[in-house]
C-alpha cells in the first residue's frame, strides 16, 4: 500500500516552506549526529523563507546558492532525532539563522537497495522540490500539497525542538 | 513565526503563528492532544476506533464517543448542501474522514484562538485555514510535483484541495461507487467564516461531481470560489477566483489569467 511507503501526509508550513532537502549521493550511514553547529556535511543550499512576506510587496529574493548569507543573528545547524522507518534512519539537519529556519537537509536517509531508491526517487526529490517551488514564490503554506515521509518529519520535528530548547 | 508540525491522522499538522504569546506552547500541547484522541475515535486505519466498531456493529451510536453523531450529522449536511455528491460511506464503508480532517484543522485553530493567538496558519495535510494574514497558499500542481498551480493570497481563507496526484483516484462517485476522474485536482476556497471542515467536504464533494458541475455548483455557494485543474493541465476557475490571487504571482498563474 502506499500509504505504507509515503506516509499520506502533507507538508506544508513550516514545513514545505522551509524545505532544502540535499540528497547526497549515498549520505547512507555517515554520521552528522550533534547539535551546534559546523555539522553538515554537504549541507548546502540555503533555502530562503519567505517568513510573512506581505503580498503586495516581494520581500528579498531568497539566494538559492550555498551562501549561508547570514541576516540577523547567528547561523546554526541543529540535527534532528535518527528516526528509524521501516525502510531505515532517517536524520534530517536544520539551519538557522537567528530563530529563522534558512535549510533544511537530509543527512541521512535509507540506503538499502530498493527501499533506497524507493524513498528518494519519491519522497524526499519531491518535497525538495516541493520546498523550492514554494520559496521561490515566497508562499506560507501549499494546499493539496504533497505527501512526505513519516520519519522525515518527525527527525525534523525534533530538530525544530531542539532548536528552540 | 512560531511553527509546529505534528504527524496525526496518517498526515501531519503544520502550524504556523506569527503572534505567538505565553500560551501558544501549552496550546500545542493540547492540538497534539485534541488531534490524537480525533484519530482514535474516528480513523478507519484503526480497528478499535469507534468508527471501525460502529461500523462493524460491534458498537452503537449511543455508546461511541459523543463526537461521533455530531461528525456524522455533520457528513449528512453536507451530502445535502451537495446534492448527494457526498457520503460518509464512500464505497459502501463508514468512512467520515471526509469531514473529519478539515474538521480537526479547524479545531486546531479554535484551539489557537483560544490561546489568543489571532495570526496563524494551519494545515491539515494540504488543508489549510488562515486567521489574520494576508497568507500566501499555494496550490500544488497536480500533474507537476513540486510546482504550483497558482497562488493565493488573503485574510482568514480556508482553502482545501482534492486531487488524484499523491493518492491516485481515491475519491469515490458517490452515486457510481467508482472512483471520480474528471479532474486532476480542485481547490476550494472558503472567504472568511466557511470554515475549512466545510470547505474541505465540499472539495470532496465537488471533485467527485467532475469539472462542469463542479464549477457551476461552486459558483453557486456564497463565499466560496473554486480553481479546477484538468487531467490534461488545463485550469478553469469561478468568476470570483481571482479575487483571491495576490498581486503578484506566477508567471505561469498570471499567463492561464490571460
Amino acid at each position: 500500500m502506499r500509504r505504507a511507503v509515503v506516509t499520506s501526509a502533507a507538508t506544508a508550513a513550516g514545513v514545505v516552506l522551509l524545505l532544502s532537502l540535499k540528497p547526497h549521493e549515498a549520505a547512507g550511514p555517515t554520521p552528522v549526529i550533534g547539535s551546534g553547529s559546523g555539522a553538515g556535511a554537504g549541507a548546502g543550499s540555503a533555502a530562503g523563507a519567505g517568513s510573512g512576506a506581505d503580498v503586495s510587496q516581494p520581500s528579498p529574493a531568497p539566494s538559492g546558492s550555498a551562501a549561508p548569507a547570514a541576516p540577523a543573528g547567528a547561523t546554526r545547524k541543529v540535527s534532528g532525532d535518527t528516526v528509524n522507518t521501516r525502510y531505515g534512519p532517517v536524520q534530517v539537519q536544520v539551519t538557522l539563522a537567528g530563530s529563522r529556519v534558512t535549510a533544511v537537509d537530509v543527512v541521512k536517509y535509507p540506503n538499502a537497495e530498493r527501499r533506497d531508491r524507493e524513498i528518494n526517487s519519491s519522497a524526499l526529490p519531491v518535497l525538495n522540490q516541493e520546498a523550492i517551488s514554494a520559496q521561490s514564490a515566497q508562499i506560507d503554506v501549499v494546499s493539496g500539497a504533497t505527501y512526505t515521509s513519516d520519519g522525515y518529519v518527525r527527525s525534523l520535528q525534533s530538530a525544530l525542538d531542539r532548536a528552540k530548547g | 513565526m512560531l511553527r509546529h508540525a505534528e504527524p496525526a491522522m496518517g498526515t501531519v499538522f503544520s502550524i504556523a503563528v506569527r503572534d505567538p504569546g505565553p500560551g501558544t506552547a501549552a496550546v500545542l500541547d493540547r492540538i497534539a492532544e485534541r488531534l490524537h484522541r480525533i484519530d482514535a475515535v474516528f480513523s478507519t486505519y484503526r480497528p478499535e476506533s469507534d468508527i471501525s466498531r460502529l461500523d462493524r456493529g460491534e458498537l452503537a451510536l449511543d455508546d461511541c464517543d459523543p463526537e461521533v453523531p455530531t461528525v456524522l450529522a455533520a457528513c449528512r449536511d453536507v451530502a445535502a448542501e451537495t446534492g448527494g455528491w457526498f457520503t460518509e460511506r464512500p464505497g459502501g464503508r463508514l468512512d467520515p474522514s471526509g469531514w473529519v480532517k478539515g474538521w480537526a484543522v479547524e479545531e486546531a485553530a479554535a484551539l489557537l484562538r483560544s490561546s489568543g493567538a489571532r495570526q496563524y496558519c494551519v494545515s491539515g495535510g494540504g488543508d489549510v485555514q488562515t486567521s489574520g494574514g494576508p497568507w500566501r497558499v499555494g496550490v500544488a500542481d497536480p500533474g507537476r510535483p513540486g510546482l504550483l498551480a497558482a497562488v493565493l493570497a488573503g485574510r482568514d481563507l480556508a482553502v482545501a484541495t482534492s486531487g488524484t496526484a499523491e493518492r491516485g483516484a481515491h475519491i469515490i462517485d458517490p452515486h457510481t461507487d467508482r472512483p471520480a476522474t474528471g479532474l486532476a485536482s480542485l481547490t476550494l476556497v472558503g472567504a472568511p467564516g466557511t470554515g475549512i471542515a466545510r470547505t474541505d467536504a465540499w472539495a470532496t464533494a465537488a471533485f467527485a461531481m467532475g469539472p462542469d458541475r463542479a464549477l457551476a455548483w461552486a459558483a453557486r455557494q456564497p463565499g466560496i470560489e473554486a480553481l479546477a485543474v484538468l487531467p490534461d493541465g488545463t485550469k478553469r476557475w469561478t468568476p470570483g477566483l481571482p479575487g483571491h490571487l495576490p498581486a503578484i504571482g506566477p508567471a505561469d498563474w498570471q499567463s492561464a489569467v490571460c
